[in-house]
């Protein structure tokens, strides 16, 4: 069961705009939700209770919330309710040489995912349902264990009023499918959705191969999972946006980051290019060897709070990202609250995209 | 049809589940047959039949049958 005293703060966290509060209204706002989900997660998850124990009762401070590495749920089923309660178990890697994290969700905990999602989108892309390119195939949704790249392409469905798969199974282009896409929805808002690495390589790259275009200009493009494999293909956010612009018109790119192991809580780029944290979240970096936390601008690892889990305790990760903080409360496109920047993956540690993108070149 | 049947006939359709089951508390995501793929054939099936755009919000309200009928409501689709 989940305490009463966690559903209603986090319903009143999450009934409020996602980006209004300033940091510190923020914390006030944010740590009673965390604080609660320490409690539940200490009783209800064995694991969880034995790696806290010699912390203090309750955390002070959002900075004080022990926080666990993201390696653990590759090397553990870590859950926090009963073998009946569990509705489905999301894997974040597809591919047999890497160790897929395993998310243990219950029903609950899943609706609240895909509600985070939708709250935070419709802060960047409007409360309607648009026409929806999804730059993936339609078979993605097949298969019988969810993966992360299915649950991404589902929460963004919610979006779509007629979704359209830009690639067929064997993950070439669907030119017949865009073409009727760009047919019918040029002249209006629409939406296009895929994982970063499967814009660039299958989609933007296939266009440029078989010398195409889209006219789509009034569309926005959210992508996500991460720009390891692109970064070693040269490819920055800058380079990244202009093609997508010239190959297909889309005047509009937002990157989103966000963990496997927290589905729903995602930090979406700005209109200036910066990461927003939204209120039911939190980001701090901490220095990779003495693990404090770094002042704003300084580089170090990402670790990420969530308030929504509670049917497996990974509300607080250590992720093996570096990034930094680069404002609070003052971007320029209004949005209160922090904001940063992902720089890359700690080196030598086992490499894995925040989605497991199928395709490898 | 009367609007109630009209509801009852949309959920059998897009979930392909009987009328019987069609009650008032039954919960999304609960049978596997109103599944999050399902859902959104359902949102789709209620617009056509009940000529209503459905929100983001919306959709993700819609949790059972009495909060369709609710949401419905705020569209002058009485039940
Ligand atoms: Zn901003």
């Amino acid at each position: 069961m989940t305490s009463q005293a966690y559903q209603d703060r986090y319903e009143q966290l999450l009934a409020q705009d996602m980006y209004s509060l300033n940091t510190a209204e923020k914390e006030g706002a944010l740590l009673p939700v965390i604080q609660a989900l320490h409690q539940h997660h200490k009783l209800h998850s064995p694991a969880y209770s034995r790696l806290v124990q010699h912390y203090r009762d309750q955390p002070d401070t959002i900075e004080d919330v022990p926080f666990l590495a993201v390696r653990l749920f590759k090397l553990f089923s870590l859950s926090s309710i009963s073998d009946d309660d569990v509705f489905r178990v999301l894997q974040s890697s597809g591919t047999t040489s890497q160790t897929p994290a395993k998310v243990i969700l219950d029903r609950i905990t899943s609706a609240r995912q895909s509600k985070a999602l939708v709250k935070i989108m419709q802060n960047f892309i409007g409360k309607q349902r648009l026409p929806l390119l999804v730059i993936d195939a339609p078979s993605v949704l097949k298969n019988k264990a969810l993966s992360a790249r299915a649950a991404g392409i589902q929460g963004m469905a919610f979006f779509g009023r007629q979704t359209v798969y830009a690639l067929n199974d064997d993950m070439t282009l669907n030119t017949d499918a865009l073409n009727s896409f760009q047919k019918l929805y040029a002249d209006q808002p629409v939406l296009v959705f895929g994982f970063t690495f499967m814009v660039w390589t299958c989609f933007l790259e296939a266009l440029k191969a078989q010398k195409l275009s889209l006219s789509l200009p009034h569309g926005a493009l959210i992508h996500s999972g991460g720009w390891k494999k692109l970064t070693d293909k040269q490819v920055d956010n800058p380079t990244f946006k202009r093609e997508v612009t010239r190959l297909t018109g889309i005047p509009r790119v937002h990157n989103f980051y966000g963990m496997a192991e927290q589905v729903g809580t995602v930090f979406v780029e700005c209109e200036q290019g910066h990461l927003h944290v939204p209120e039911m979240a939190d980001i701090l970096i901490r220095d990779p060897y003495s693990l404090a936390v770094c002042e704003n601008k300084t580089q170090g690892l990402i670790q990420v709070i969530s308030s929504i889990p509670t049917s497996y305790p990974g509300f607080s990760l250590l992720t093996e990202d570096v990034g930094r903080v680069l404002g609070q409360d003052d971007c320029s496109c209004g949005r209160s609250g922090k904001y940063f920047e992902v720089l890359g993956r700690l080196p030598k540690t086992e490499v894995r995209g925040c989605s497991d993108t199928q395709v490898s070149v | 049809m009367t609007n109630q049947e009209k509801l009852t006939q949309a959920f059998c359709d897009a979930l392909g589940i009987g009328p019987d089951q069609v009650k008032d508390d039954l919960q999304y995501n609960t049978i596997k047959e109103w599944d999050s793929t399902a859902h959104m054939v359902l949102i789709s099936e209620l617009e056509n039949t009940f000529d209503v755009m459905l929100d983001t919000d919306d959709i993700i309200d819609m949790s059972s049958v009495a909060k369709a009928k609710e949401i419905l409501a705020k569209y002058d689709v009485s039940f």
